[in-house]
Protein backbone atom coordinates (compact mmCIF):
# COMPACT_ATOMS: atom_id res chain seq x y z
CA UNK A 1 0.00 0.00 0.00
CA UNK A 2 2.73 2.25 1.41
CA UNK A 3 5.01 1.59 -1.85
CA UNK A 4 1.45 2.24 -4.35
CA UNK A 5 1.26 5.70 -3.20
CA UNK A 6 5.13 6.31 -3.26
CA UNK A 7 5.08 4.94 -6.96
CA UNK A 8 2.33 7.42 -7.38
CA UNK A 9 4.02 10.74 -6.23
CA UNK A 10 7.51 10.12 -8.01
CA UNK A 11 5.36 9.11 -11.44
CA UNK A 12 3.06 12.08 -10.85
CA UNK A 13 5.68 14.61 -9.84
CA UNK A 14 7.48 13.06 -13.21
CA UNK A 15 4.66 13.65 -15.02
CA UNK A 16 5.10 17.19 -14.44
CA UNK A 17 8.57 17.37 -15.71
CA UNK A 18 8.51 15.37 -18.58
CA UNK A 19 5.08 17.23 -20.05
CA UNK A 20 7.06 20.38 -20.70
CA UNK A 21 10.63 18.81 -22.11
CA UNK A 22 7.88 16.96 -24.08
CA UNK A 23 5.99 19.47 -25.35
CA UNK A 24 8.82 21.86 -26.80
CA UNK A 25 10.89 19.15 -28.31
CA UNK A 26 7.25 18.63 -29.62
CA UNK A 27 6.39 21.85 -30.95
CA UNK A 28 9.93 22.92 -32.27
CA UNK A 29 9.16 19.75 -34.83
CA UNK A 30 6.40 21.19 -36.07
CA UNK A 31 7.06 24.34 -38.14
CA UNK A 32 6.10 22.39 -41.09
CA UNK A 33 2.11 21.91 -41.37
CA UNK A 34 1.06 18.01 -40.97
CA UNK A 35 4.59 16.61 -40.26
CA UNK A 36 7.45 16.78 -38.06
CA UNK A 37 10.76 18.30 -39.32
CA UNK A 38 13.62 19.91 -38.50
CA UNK A 39 13.14 23.54 -40.11
CA UNK A 40 12.67 25.18 -37.15
CA UNK A 41 16.37 24.43 -36.28
CA UNK A 42 17.60 24.62 -39.38
CA UNK A 43 15.91 27.91 -39.60
CA UNK A 44 17.89 28.95 -35.96
CA UNK A 45 20.98 27.56 -37.42
CA UNK A 46 21.27 29.59 -40.28
CA UNK A 47 20.30 32.42 -38.22
CA UNK A 48 23.36 34.53 -37.74
CA UNK A 49 22.43 36.37 -35.13
CA UNK A 50 22.42 33.20 -33.34
CA UNK A 51 25.85 32.31 -34.07
CA UNK A 52 26.87 35.69 -33.13
CA UNK A 53 25.05 35.52 -29.80
CA UNK A 54 25.82 32.20 -29.09
CA UNK A 55 29.43 32.19 -29.57
CA UNK A 56 29.39 35.80 -27.47
CA UNK A 57 28.11 33.91 -24.75
CA UNK A 58 30.95 30.89 -24.87
CA UNK A 59 33.31 32.96 -24.71
CA UNK A 60 31.72 35.41 -21.74
CA UNK A 61 31.29 31.99 -20.08
CA UNK A 62 35.33 30.76 -20.53
CA UNK A 63 36.50 34.44 -19.47
CA UNK A 64 34.00 33.93 -16.45
CA UNK A 65 35.48 30.79 -15.77
CA UNK A 66 39.16 31.83 -16.07
CA UNK A 67 38.71 35.06 -14.19
CA UNK A 68 37.11 32.91 -11.35
CA UNK A 69 39.50 30.44 -11.17
CA UNK A 70 42.29 33.23 -10.44
CA UNK A 71 39.82 35.14 -8.20
CA UNK A 72 38.83 31.86 -6.27
CA UNK A 73 41.69 29.35 -6.02
CA UNK A 74 44.54 31.67 -4.32
CA UNK A 75 42.07 32.81 -2.04
CA UNK A 76 40.40 30.16 -0.96
CA UNK A 77 43.90 28.50 -0.51
CA UNK A 78 45.11 31.36 1.15
CA UNK A 79 42.15 31.53 3.67
CA UNK A 80 42.59 27.65 4.66
CA UNK A 81 46.11 28.11 4.93
CA UNK A 82 46.98 31.27 6.86
CA UNK A 83 43.56 32.82 7.69
CA UNK A 84 41.02 29.67 8.65
CA UNK A 85 38.90 31.99 11.31
CA UNK A 86 38.08 34.03 8.11
CA UNK A 87 36.73 31.08 6.54
CA UNK A 88 32.57 31.85 7.88
CA UNK A 89 32.76 35.18 6.73
CA UNK A 90 34.20 34.68 3.31
CA UNK A 91 31.30 31.90 2.62
CA UNK A 92 28.43 34.22 3.92
CA UNK A 93 30.15 36.97 1.46
CA UNK A 94 30.64 34.28 -1.29
CA UNK A 95 26.60 33.22 -0.64
CA UNK A 96 25.13 36.99 -0.82
CA UNK A 97 25.01 36.48 -4.88
CA UNK A 98 22.10 34.16 -3.94
CA UNK A 99 20.59 36.44 -1.59
CA UNK A 100 20.68 39.41 -3.18
CA UNK A 101 18.50 39.35 -6.51
CA UNK A 102 20.53 39.79 -9.94
CA UNK A 103 18.37 42.49 -11.36
CA UNK A 104 19.43 44.52 -8.31
CA UNK A 105 23.11 44.06 -8.63
CA UNK A 106 23.47 44.56 -12.23
CA UNK A 107 21.15 47.93 -11.21
CA UNK A 108 23.87 48.93 -8.67
CA UNK A 109 26.76 48.35 -11.58
CA UNK A 110 24.65 50.85 -13.95
CA UNK A 111 24.59 53.16 -11.21
CA UNK A 112 27.80 52.94 -9.94
CA UNK A 113 29.77 52.44 -13.32
CA UNK A 114 28.20 55.40 -15.29
CA UNK A 115 30.00 57.31 -17.62
CA UNK A 116 30.12 59.92 -15.17
CA UNK A 117 31.67 58.40 -12.35
CA UNK A 118 35.19 57.62 -11.30
CA UNK A 119 35.11 54.37 -12.78
CA UNK A 120 33.24 54.86 -16.42
CA UNK A 121 33.03 51.37 -17.27
CA UNK A 122 29.37 51.80 -19.24
CA UNK A 123 30.78 54.40 -20.89
CA UNK A 124 32.53 51.98 -23.92
CA UNK A 125 31.82 48.95 -25.48
CA UNK A 126 34.97 46.41 -23.99
CA UNK A 127 34.09 48.71 -20.34
CA UNK A 128 30.77 47.00 -20.74
CA UNK A 129 32.32 43.23 -21.19
CA UNK A 130 34.19 43.53 -18.50
CA UNK A 131 31.19 44.60 -16.53
CA UNK A 132 29.67 41.53 -17.51
CA UNK A 133 31.89 39.00 -17.47
CA UNK A 134 32.16 40.65 -13.30
CA UNK A 135 29.13 40.52 -13.03
CA UNK A 136 28.57 36.88 -14.24
CA UNK A 137 31.88 36.03 -12.20
CA UNK A 138 29.54 37.32 -9.25
CA UNK A 139 26.71 34.96 -10.22
CA UNK A 140 28.98 31.81 -10.51
CA UNK A 141 30.58 32.95 -6.67
CA UNK A 142 28.36 31.08 -4.78
CA UNK A 143 28.97 27.46 -6.67
CA UNK A 144 32.72 27.99 -7.52
CA UNK A 145 33.94 29.16 -3.67
CA UNK A 146 31.94 26.10 -2.46
CA UNK A 147 33.89 23.63 -5.06
CA UNK A 148 36.99 24.78 -4.63
CA UNK A 149 36.87 24.84 -1.34
CA UNK A 150 35.62 21.57 -0.92
CA UNK A 151 38.31 20.12 -3.25
CA UNK A 152 40.61 21.95 -1.16
CA UNK A 153 39.60 19.63 1.54
CA UNK A 154 40.21 16.89 0.44
CA UNK A 155 44.05 17.95 0.28
CA UNK A 156 46.14 18.53 2.85
CA UNK A 157 46.87 21.96 1.86
CA UNK A 158 49.54 22.74 4.90
CA UNK A 159 52.05 19.89 4.32
CA UNK A 160 51.50 20.18 0.31
CA UNK A 161 52.85 23.81 0.96
CA UNK A 162 55.49 23.39 3.39
CA UNK A 163 57.40 20.75 1.23
CA UNK A 164 57.25 23.09 -1.94
CA UNK A 165 58.66 25.52 0.01
CA UNK A 166 61.13 23.40 1.52
CA UNK A 167 61.93 22.57 -2.21
CA UNK A 168 62.58 26.16 -3.17
CA UNK A 169 58.87 26.98 -4.44
CA UNK A 170 57.34 30.36 -4.56
CA UNK A 171 53.85 31.19 -4.21
CA UNK A 172 53.09 31.18 -7.64
CA UNK A 173 54.59 27.93 -8.52
CA UNK A 174 52.92 26.34 -5.36
CA UNK A 175 49.04 27.60 -5.96
CA UNK A 176 50.02 27.09 -10.19
CA UNK A 177 51.68 24.05 -9.73
CA UNK A 178 50.85 22.31 -6.44
CA UNK A 179 47.68 23.35 -5.42
CA UNK A 180 45.58 23.70 -9.17
CA UNK A 181 46.74 20.56 -9.84
CA UNK A 182 45.52 18.94 -7.11
CA UNK A 183 41.64 20.52 -7.25
CA UNK A 184 41.42 20.43 -10.95
CA UNK A 185 38.38 17.74 -10.46
CA UNK A 186 36.51 20.68 -8.06
CA UNK A 187 37.46 23.31 -10.39
CA UNK A 188 36.18 21.41 -13.08
CA UNK A 189 32.81 20.90 -11.10
CA UNK A 190 32.70 25.11 -10.68
CA UNK A 191 33.32 25.68 -14.52
CA UNK A 192 30.65 23.73 -15.75
CA UNK A 193 27.69 25.43 -13.23
CA UNK A 194 29.41 28.36 -14.26
CA UNK A 195 28.92 27.52 -18.06
CA UNK A 196 25.83 26.61 -17.74
CA UNK A 197 24.59 29.83 -15.52
CA UNK A 198 26.27 32.32 -18.20
CA UNK A 199 24.92 30.67 -21.56
CA UNK A 200 21.16 30.98 -20.05
CA UNK A 201 21.54 33.83 -18.45
CA UNK A 202 19.10 37.10 -19.51
CA UNK A 203 18.81 39.73 -16.85
CA UNK A 204 22.75 41.07 -16.56
CA UNK A 205 23.37 41.04 -20.58
CA UNK A 206 19.48 42.49 -21.26
CA UNK A 207 20.59 45.07 -18.78
CA UNK A 208 24.10 46.22 -20.23
CA UNK A 209 22.69 45.91 -23.73
CA UNK A 210 25.26 43.02 -24.78
CA UNK A 211 24.62 40.66 -27.75
CA UNK A 212 24.21 37.77 -25.66
CA UNK A 213 22.43 34.61 -25.73
CA UNK A 214 19.75 35.46 -23.45
CA UNK A 215 18.43 38.35 -24.29
CA UNK A 216 18.38 36.69 -28.20
CA UNK A 217 16.37 34.09 -26.81
CA UNK A 218 14.50 36.51 -25.32
CA UNK A 219 13.58 38.64 -28.46
CA UNK A 220 13.11 35.72 -30.90
CA UNK A 221 10.74 34.44 -28.24
CA UNK A 222 8.88 37.39 -28.46
CA UNK A 223 8.53 37.47 -32.27
CA UNK A 224 8.67 33.63 -33.20
CA UNK A 225 6.39 30.79 -32.88
CA UNK A 226 8.44 27.43 -33.64
CA UNK A 227 12.22 28.67 -33.09
CA UNK A 228 11.99 29.60 -29.55
CA UNK A 229 11.19 26.01 -28.78
CA UNK A 230 13.64 24.87 -31.07
CA UNK A 231 16.08 27.21 -28.71
CA UNK A 232 14.92 25.46 -25.51
CA UNK A 233 15.77 21.92 -26.68
CA UNK A 234 19.05 23.42 -27.57
CA UNK A 235 19.32 25.60 -24.74
CA UNK A 236 18.65 22.63 -21.86
CA UNK A 237 20.71 20.20 -23.85
CA UNK A 238 23.27 22.68 -22.68
CA UNK A 239 22.04 22.93 -19.15
CA UNK A 240 21.88 18.87 -19.31
CA UNK A 241 25.21 18.42 -20.82
CA UNK A 242 27.01 20.93 -18.23
CA UNK A 243 25.68 19.52 -14.93
CA UNK A 244 25.49 16.13 -16.27
CA UNK A 245 29.00 16.66 -16.51
CA UNK A 246 29.30 17.95 -13.25
CA UNK A 247 28.02 15.07 -11.50
CA UNK A 248 30.64 12.90 -13.51
CA UNK A 249 33.29 14.83 -12.70
CA UNK A 250 32.66 15.27 -8.65
CA UNK A 251 31.61 11.30 -8.62
CA UNK A 252 35.26 11.08 -10.05
CA UNK A 253 36.19 13.28 -6.73
CA UNK A 254 34.43 11.07 -3.85
CA UNK A 255 37.50 8.92 -3.73
CA UNK A 256 39.42 9.92 -1.14
CA UNK A 257 42.37 11.70 -2.38
CA UNK A 258 45.23 12.02 0.14
CA UNK A 259 48.31 13.00 -0.93
CA UNK A 260 51.06 10.46 0.20
CA UNK B 1 58.17 28.85 9.46
CA UNK B 2 55.23 31.32 8.97
CA UNK B 3 53.02 29.04 8.51
CA UNK B 4 53.66 27.71 11.73
CA UNK B 5 53.76 30.69 13.54
CA UNK B 6 50.26 31.19 12.38
CA UNK B 7 48.24 28.10 13.51
CA UNK B 8 50.51 28.21 16.54
CA UNK B 9 49.87 31.61 17.43
CA UNK B 10 46.30 31.30 18.03
CA UNK B 11 46.49 31.73 22.00
CA UNK B 12 49.24 33.95 23.05
CA UNK B 13 50.60 36.13 20.56
CA UNK B 14 54.40 35.91 20.09
CA UNK B 15 56.36 39.52 19.54
CA UNK B 16 56.94 38.82 15.90
CA UNK B 17 53.02 38.47 14.96
CA UNK B 18 52.10 41.49 14.86
CA UNK B 19 55.20 42.37 12.09
CA UNK B 20 53.59 39.46 9.88
CA UNK B 21 50.10 39.55 10.47
CA UNK B 22 49.62 42.32 7.22
CA UNK B 23 51.38 40.38 5.27
CA UNK B 24 49.02 37.77 5.45
CA UNK B 25 45.96 39.96 5.07
CA UNK B 26 47.65 41.13 1.56
CA UNK B 27 46.74 37.17 0.61
CA UNK B 28 42.54 38.32 0.14
CA UNK B 29 43.39 41.63 -1.00
CA UNK B 30 42.27 40.73 -4.51
CA UNK B 31 38.91 39.07 -3.17
CA UNK B 32 38.39 41.16 -1.28
CA UNK B 33 38.56 43.97 -3.76
CA UNK B 34 36.28 42.25 -6.30
CA UNK B 35 34.19 41.85 -3.60
CA UNK B 36 33.72 45.20 -2.30
CA UNK B 37 33.86 46.60 -5.94
CA UNK B 38 31.14 44.65 -7.86
CA UNK B 39 28.84 43.14 -5.09
CA UNK B 40 29.00 45.14 -1.98
CA UNK B 41 29.47 48.81 -3.38
CA UNK B 42 26.60 48.39 -6.43
CA UNK B 43 24.30 46.71 -3.37
CA UNK B 44 24.93 49.78 -0.78
CA UNK B 45 24.74 52.45 -4.20
CA UNK B 46 21.04 50.67 -4.33
CA UNK B 47 20.37 50.61 -0.62
CA UNK B 48 21.78 54.17 -0.14
CA UNK B 49 19.95 55.98 -2.86
CA UNK B 50 16.79 54.41 -1.88
CA UNK B 51 17.04 57.20 0.75
CA UNK B 52 18.48 60.25 -0.91
CA UNK B 53 17.09 62.90 -2.58
CA UNK B 54 18.45 63.65 -6.22
CA UNK B 55 20.70 66.49 -4.93
CA UNK B 56 22.13 63.96 -1.83
CA UNK B 57 20.53 64.61 0.67
CA UNK B 58 18.28 62.11 3.50
CA UNK B 59 15.07 61.28 2.43
CA UNK B 60 12.48 58.74 2.95
CA UNK B 61 10.16 59.85 0.43
CA UNK B 62 11.56 57.18 -1.96
CA UNK B 63 10.36 54.65 0.05
CA UNK B 64 7.19 55.84 0.80
CA UNK B 65 6.66 56.17 -2.57
CA UNK B 66 6.83 52.50 -2.59
CA UNK B 67 2.84 53.01 -1.07
CA UNK B 68 1.14 53.29 -3.98
CA UNK B 69 -1.31 51.01 -4.96
CA UNK B 70 0.29 50.23 -8.16
CA UNK B 71 3.82 48.96 -6.45
CA UNK B 72 2.35 47.84 -3.28
CA UNK B 73 -0.06 45.77 -5.99
CA UNK B 74 3.06 44.79 -8.02
CA UNK B 75 4.87 43.64 -4.54
CA UNK B 76 1.44 41.93 -3.37
CA UNK B 77 1.40 39.85 -6.77
CA UNK B 78 5.07 39.09 -6.48
CA UNK B 79 4.78 37.72 -2.93
CA UNK B 80 1.71 35.82 -3.61
CA UNK B 81 3.23 33.87 -6.62
CA UNK B 82 6.82 33.26 -4.89
CA UNK B 83 4.63 31.89 -1.59
CA UNK B 84 2.12 29.64 -3.54
CA UNK B 85 5.01 28.63 -5.94
CA UNK B 86 7.16 27.89 -2.52
CA UNK B 87 4.71 26.20 -0.34
CA UNK B 88 3.32 24.37 -3.75
CA UNK B 89 7.02 23.24 -4.34
CA UNK B 90 7.74 21.93 -1.15
CA UNK B 91 4.57 20.04 -0.59
CA UNK B 92 5.44 18.40 -4.05
CA UNK B 93 8.99 18.36 -3.79
CA UNK B 94 8.71 16.85 -0.10
CA UNK B 95 6.23 14.01 -1.61
CA UNK B 96 8.30 13.11 -4.42
CA UNK B 97 11.65 12.97 -2.00
CA UNK B 98 10.00 10.78 0.30
CA UNK B 99 8.40 8.35 -2.12
CA UNK B 100 11.63 7.60 -3.22
CA UNK B 101 13.94 7.90 0.43
CA UNK B 102 10.84 6.38 2.91
CA UNK B 103 8.53 4.64 0.61
CA UNK B 104 10.47 1.56 -0.09
CA UNK B 105 10.95 2.34 -3.88
CA UNK B 106 14.09 0.15 -5.37
CA UNK B 107 17.32 2.73 -4.79
CA UNK B 108 18.58 2.62 -8.38
CA UNK B 109 16.19 5.40 -8.79
CA UNK B 110 17.74 7.93 -6.50
CA UNK B 111 20.79 8.92 -7.78
CA UNK B 112 19.05 9.67 -11.41
CA UNK B 113 16.35 11.43 -9.35
CA UNK B 114 18.77 14.02 -7.57
CA UNK B 115 21.27 14.40 -10.59
CA UNK B 116 17.95 15.16 -12.89
CA UNK B 117 16.87 17.58 -9.73
CA UNK B 118 20.33 19.15 -9.96
CA UNK B 119 19.78 19.71 -13.68
CA UNK B 120 16.03 20.76 -13.75
CA UNK B 121 16.71 23.85 -10.84
CA UNK B 122 19.11 25.29 -13.01
CA UNK B 123 17.01 25.47 -16.07
CA UNK B 124 15.43 28.57 -15.24
CA UNK B 125 15.21 31.54 -17.22
CA UNK B 126 14.06 31.91 -20.80
CA UNK B 127 13.91 28.84 -22.37
CA UNK B 128 12.34 27.45 -18.95
CA UNK B 129 9.08 29.80 -20.52
CA UNK B 130 9.60 28.73 -23.87
CA UNK B 131 9.17 24.86 -22.64
CA UNK B 132 5.91 26.15 -20.95
CA UNK B 133 4.68 28.30 -23.72
CA UNK B 134 4.99 25.10 -26.15
CA UNK B 135 3.16 23.09 -23.39
CA UNK B 136 0.76 25.09 -21.91
CA UNK B 137 0.22 27.83 -24.11
CA UNK B 138 -2.62 28.26 -26.55
CA UNK B 139 -1.44 25.81 -29.16
CA UNK B 140 0.51 24.12 -26.58
CA UNK B 141 1.04 19.97 -26.35
CA UNK B 142 -1.62 19.62 -23.01
CA UNK B 143 -4.25 22.20 -23.91
CA UNK B 144 -4.35 20.72 -27.40
CA UNK B 145 -5.06 17.24 -26.24
CA UNK B 146 -7.43 18.57 -23.50
CA UNK B 147 -9.25 20.41 -26.05
CA UNK B 148 -9.19 18.06 -28.69
CA UNK B 149 -9.14 14.57 -26.96
CA UNK B 150 -11.13 14.94 -23.66
CA UNK B 151 -13.18 18.25 -24.84
CA UNK B 152 -11.89 20.50 -22.11
CA UNK B 153 -10.78 23.79 -23.42
CA UNK B 154 -8.14 25.19 -20.29
CA UNK B 155 -9.50 28.59 -21.90
CA UNK B 156 -12.54 28.35 -21.12
CA UNK B 157 -11.90 26.99 -17.56
CA UNK B 158 -10.23 30.41 -17.28
CA UNK B 159 -6.78 28.98 -17.35
CA UNK B 160 -4.17 30.88 -18.90
CA UNK B 161 -0.38 30.47 -18.74
CA UNK B 162 0.35 34.54 -18.95
CA UNK B 163 -1.15 34.55 -15.53
CA UNK B 164 -0.76 34.05 -11.62
CA UNK B 165 -1.26 30.24 -12.34
CA UNK B 166 0.85 29.85 -15.10
CA UNK B 167 3.57 31.91 -13.67
CA UNK B 168 3.24 30.31 -10.20
CA UNK B 169 2.93 26.09 -12.46
CA UNK B 170 6.61 27.14 -14.56
CA UNK B 171 8.26 28.53 -11.36
CA UNK B 172 7.44 24.80 -10.03
CA UNK B 173 9.47 23.41 -12.73
CA UNK B 174 12.85 24.88 -10.52
CA UNK B 175 10.92 25.08 -7.18
CA UNK B 176 10.41 21.20 -6.61
CA UNK B 177 14.08 20.23 -7.80
CA UNK B 178 15.54 22.53 -5.36
CA UNK B 179 13.03 21.13 -2.08
CA UNK B 180 14.01 17.39 -3.79
CA UNK B 181 17.58 18.11 -3.35
CA UNK B 182 17.34 20.13 0.34
CA UNK B 183 15.37 17.55 1.73
CA UNK B 184 16.39 14.54 0.51
CA UNK B 185 19.61 14.43 2.92
CA UNK B 186 16.97 15.88 5.71
CA UNK B 187 15.10 12.70 5.08
CA UNK B 188 18.38 10.56 5.40
CA UNK B 189 19.05 12.15 8.68
CA UNK B 190 15.99 10.73 9.70
CA UNK B 191 17.30 7.72 12.16
CA UNK B 192 15.97 4.59 11.99
CA UNK B 193 16.28 4.24 15.93
CA UNK B 194 14.08 6.72 16.49
CA UNK B 195 11.59 4.66 14.29
CA UNK B 196 12.06 1.88 16.62
CA UNK B 197 12.31 3.80 19.99
CA UNK B 198 8.80 5.32 19.43
CA UNK B 199 7.44 2.02 18.09
CA UNK B 200 8.79 0.23 21.61
CA UNK B 201 7.16 2.89 23.37
CA UNK B 202 3.93 2.17 21.36
CA UNK B 203 3.68 4.80 18.88
CA UNK B 204 1.45 4.32 16.07
CA UNK B 205 2.75 5.16 12.86
CA UNK B 206 0.82 8.15 12.51
CA UNK B 207 2.09 9.62 16.01
CA UNK B 208 5.30 8.37 15.31
CA UNK B 209 5.46 11.31 12.33
CA UNK B 210 3.55 13.66 14.65
CA UNK B 211 5.66 13.78 17.66
CA UNK B 212 8.69 12.23 16.50
CA UNK B 213 9.88 13.01 12.58
CA UNK B 214 7.49 16.18 11.98
CA UNK B 215 9.38 18.27 14.64
CA UNK B 216 12.48 17.23 13.50
CA UNK B 217 12.11 17.83 9.68
CA UNK B 218 9.69 21.30 10.51
CA UNK B 219 13.17 23.74 10.61
CA UNK B 220 14.40 22.16 7.24
CA UNK B 221 10.89 22.32 5.70
CA UNK B 222 10.04 25.67 7.03
CA UNK B 223 13.46 26.85 6.29
CA UNK B 224 13.16 25.69 2.74
CA UNK B 225 10.27 27.41 2.14
CA UNK B 226 11.73 30.39 2.97
CA UNK B 227 14.87 29.74 -0.10
CA UNK B 228 12.24 28.64 -2.13
CA UNK B 229 10.12 32.11 -1.97
CA UNK B 230 13.39 34.36 -2.24
CA UNK B 231 14.00 32.11 -5.17
CA UNK B 232 10.70 32.82 -7.08
CA UNK B 233 11.39 36.40 -5.67
CA UNK B 234 14.05 37.10 -7.89
CA UNK B 235 13.39 35.10 -10.65
CA UNK B 236 13.40 37.92 -13.47
CA UNK B 237 14.10 35.91 -16.93
CA UNK B 238 11.39 33.11 -16.76
CA UNK B 239 8.37 36.01 -15.85
CA UNK B 240 9.50 38.31 -18.92
CA UNK B 241 10.28 35.78 -21.34
CA UNK B 242 6.77 34.14 -20.92
CA UNK B 243 4.59 37.50 -20.11
CA UNK B 244 6.42 39.91 -21.43
CA UNK B 245 5.30 42.92 -19.74
CA UNK B 246 1.77 41.64 -19.26
CA UNK B 247 1.71 40.45 -15.65
CA UNK B 248 2.63 43.39 -13.09
CA UNK B 249 5.11 41.88 -10.75
CA UNK B 250 8.27 43.50 -9.34
CA UNK B 251 11.10 42.15 -11.18
CA UNK B 252 9.68 43.10 -14.28
CA UNK B 253 8.75 46.49 -12.85
CA UNK B 254 12.01 47.04 -11.72
CA UNK B 255 13.38 45.97 -15.32
CA UNK B 256 11.31 48.50 -17.23
CA UNK B 257 12.23 50.85 -14.71
CA UNK B 258 15.93 50.46 -15.09
CA UNK B 259 15.65 50.44 -19.24
CA UNK B 260 13.41 53.19 -18.99
CA UNK B 261 12.51 54.99 -15.78
CA UNK B 262 8.85 54.04 -16.05
CA UNK B 263 7.95 55.35 -12.66
CA UNK B 264 9.04 58.63 -13.84
CA UNK B 265 11.66 58.72 -11.08
CA UNK B 266 15.09 57.05 -10.53
CA UNK B 267 15.39 57.46 -7.37
CA UNK B 268 12.30 55.30 -6.43
CA UNK B 269 13.73 52.59 -8.85
CA UNK B 270 16.29 52.68 -5.87
CA UNK B 271 13.53 52.47 -3.57
CA UNK B 272 12.18 49.48 -5.54
CA UNK B 273 15.23 47.57 -5.72
CA UNK B 274 15.65 47.81 -2.02
CA UNK B 275 12.43 46.75 -1.53
CA UNK B 276 13.20 43.32 -3.29
CA UNK B 277 16.70 43.49 -1.07
CA UNK B 278 14.67 42.79 2.07
CA UNK B 279 12.33 40.79 1.13
CA UNK B 280 14.46 38.33 -0.01
CA UNK B 281 16.95 39.12 2.80
CA UNK B 282 14.55 38.71 5.31
CA UNK B 283 13.45 35.24 3.57
CA UNK B 284 17.33 33.80 3.53
CA UNK B 285 17.75 35.05 7.38
CA UNK B 286 14.86 33.00 7.71
CA UNK B 287 16.45 30.19 6.22
CA UNK B 288 20.05 30.56 7.70
CA UNK B 289 18.19 30.68 11.21
CA UNK B 290 16.29 27.57 10.48
CA UNK B 291 18.99 25.52 9.16
CA UNK B 292 21.01 26.34 11.52
CA UNK B 293 18.74 24.55 13.77
CA UNK B 294 17.87 21.72 11.53
CA UNK B 295 21.32 20.87 11.51
CA UNK B 296 21.57 19.53 15.15
CA UNK B 297 19.34 16.55 14.30
CA UNK B 298 21.26 15.75 10.91
CA UNK B 299 24.89 14.96 12.37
Amino acid sequence: MKRLWAWAALIIGLLYFILPLVGMTNFSLKMRRGEYSFDAYAKVFADSRFHETFSYSVWMALLTIIFGVFLVVPTAYWVRLKLPFLRPYIEFITLLPLVIPAIVIVFGYIRLYNTSSWLPLTGSYVGTDILLVFGYATLSLPYMYRAVDTGLRTIDVTTLTEAAQSLGAGWVTIIGRIILPNVTVAVMSGAFVTFAIVMGEFTMAALLNKPAFGPYMQLLGANRAYEPAALAVIAFGITWACLGLMQLVSRLQKTPQRPV
Amino acid sequence: MSTQTATQAKGAAPPGQFRRLPMHWLGVVPFAAFVLLFLILPTMKIVIGAFQTPDGGFTLANVSGLFTSSILAAYWISIKISFTSAILGCLIGFAMAAAVVLGGLPRAIRGPLLTFSGVASNFAGVPLAFAFLATLGPVGLVTVFLRSELGIDLRLLGFNILSFWGLTITYLFFQIPLMILIITPALDGLKREWREAASILGATNAQYWRLVAFPILLPSLLGTLALLFANAFGAVATAIALTGSSLNIVPILLFAQIRGDVLGDPHLGYALAFGMIVVTGIANAIYIWLRARSERWLK
